[in-house]
């Protein structure tokens, strides 16, 4: 059966703009949630160094469910079950939750690998210096084990982008959404996948640029 | 003064100092020697706190090292220490290694830190190098770096463990020669080497540690010619 031609409009400047908008709402939902998730991953990495008894237990399972289960499962499952507790989130809200979430669990290893790089002789020097342990941590450890794991949380960022994409299940109207909306009005999936690719593209094309130019100034 | 106390120090089973009795005073250079895994660096981590110990005691200037209510931190100020390793800050330039701790550690402006830091690099013969990083000197460029940001702290006692092991046989000297400069200025120090020569000719008093036991100690004088025990003879003979 075929549905009325007029029903289709082809694929104007507008929409243009109208995929624009929500590569920025991609970009938002990233930089939301990276931030704040990289953030507890630091802390959540630096608890897993320091007591590897207690919190360990708790928390290194907790992280790994995380990390294993798909995100577009935690995606629908949070938004779900999270009325039932009483929070009623709309899609933006849940979609930063789990995404923040999910970014904290990968940054947690990313973090710990960072702390652990930098050898015990090294930090004993600073201590020796007299420095205290947080003075140890924030101008020593931080900036060398920060370089060198910087590549590893540029991945995780790069990944957390795309990733973003899977809170379109939630009805959340962001790049991928955006481009499902206009291909089934258009009819031309080539073109706007093209173009929300390109959209993608020019989100994380300029983070790896400066990234590895960051990289190559350390290097010297 | 550094005045240990009986000390005891334990890894888990592993008893590695057995009761260390040992005074240093003002002024005096002390090498230790002895053979691998007997407990020297050890020894040294249980002078500036950086190992807890189990029993006994050491005071720097009378206070004790591992009491309670001893900010360590401060108490570290007065003790420089140089490791086999020479941990150079990567991400800082020579004069920002330097300047670090009295910025941070001791409130020091900036420029009051930096001052101080080209004052200790040309001091240790690094003049030139203050905008290099780390990776473009070499390993006893390094050592001397560690060595001057130590001094940097103006501490009264620096602490060496084995600070010309890990370097090419050709840089060994410049920093040995470092570390004659500083005892000829009256560094009080405590060296924890293998360089007999150094030991011999610099040193005030030379111990020999064995097994955890400080088993000798004594003018190198008589340590390198009349040795008491059987153990320090065998082992200066080996190293000859
Ligand atoms: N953190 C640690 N945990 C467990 N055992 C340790 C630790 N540090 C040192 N030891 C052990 O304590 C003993 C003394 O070590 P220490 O490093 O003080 O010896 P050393 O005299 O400095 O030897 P070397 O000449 O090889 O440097 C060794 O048997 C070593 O394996
Ligand atoms: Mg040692």
């Amino acid at each position: 059966m075929q549905e009325p031609v007029s029903f289709f409009t082809g694929f104007n400047p507008n929409d243009l703009w109208f995929l624009g908008e929500a590569a920025l709402k991609t970009l938002w939902i990233s930089i939301l949630s990276i931030t704040i998730g990289s953030v507890m991953g630091c802390v959540f990495g630096w608890v897993l160094h320091e007591s590897k008894s207690v919190a360990g237990i708790i928390l290194a399972p907790i992280l790994d469910v995380f990390r294993s289960v798909p995100l577009l499962i935690q995606l629908v499952l949070f938004y779900n079950f999270a009325p039932m507790v009483g929070l009623d989130l709309n899609p933006f809200l849940s979609g930063v939750v789990i995404l923040t979430f999910y970014t904290a669990s990968l940054v947690t290893n990313v973090a710990r690998g960072g702390i652990e790089s930098v050898e015990t002789s090294m930090r004993r020097a600073s201590r020796s210096l007299g420095l205290t342990y947080w003075q140890d941590l924030f101008h020593v450890v931080l900036p060398i084990g920060g370089r060198t794991v910087f590549p590893a949380w540029i991945g995780v960022v790069l990944g957390v982008m795309k990733d973003s994409a899977l809170v379109s299940v939630l009805g959340y109207v962001e790049l991928l959404k955006a481009s499902q909306i206009l291909i089934t009005r258009t009819q031309e999936p080539l073109l706007i996948l093209s173009i929300a690719g390109a959209f993608y593209f020019a989100l994380s094309y300029p983070i790896s640029l400066y990234a590895s130019k960051f990289e190559k100034r350390w290097a010297k | 003064m550094i005045q240990i106390r009986d000390l005891h120090k334990h890894f888990g089973d592993l008893h590695v100092l057995k009761g260390i009795n040992l005074d240093v005073s003002k002024g005096e250079v002390l090498s230790i020697i002895g053979s691998s895994g007997s407990g020297k660096s050890t020894l040294l981590y249980c002078i500036n706190g950086l190992e807890a110990i189990q029993q006994g005691t050491v005071h720097i200037n009378g206070t004790d090292v591992h009491a309670k209510n001893t900010d360590i931190n401060k108490l570290r100020q007065k003790l420089g220490m140089v490791f086999q390793q020479w941990n150079s800050f990567p991400h800082l330039t020579t004069l920002e290694n330097v300047a670090l701790a009295p910025r941070i550690v001791k409130g020091k402006s900036k420029e009051e830190a930096l001052e101080l830091a080209a004052k200790q690099l040309k001091h240790v013969g690094l003049g030139d190098k203050l905008k290099n990083y780390p990776v473009s000197l070499s390993g006893g460029q390094q050592q001397r770096l560690a060595i001057a940001r130590a001094l940097a702290m103006e501490p009264e006692y620096m602490l060496f463990d084995e600070a010309t092991s890990a370097l090419d046989p050709e840089k060994v000297g410049e920093v040995l020669d470092t570390m004659r400069l500083l005892a000829e200025e009256g560094m009080t120090m405590i060296c924890v080497t293998h360089e007999m020569g150094f030991a011999r000719e610099v040193s005030d008093r030379v111990a020999y540690f064995h097994e955890g036991i400080m088993e000798e100690i004594g003018p190198p004088q008589q340590i390198f010619e009349d040795a008491q025990s059987e153990h320090t003879r065998k082992f200066l003979m080996n190293v000859r």
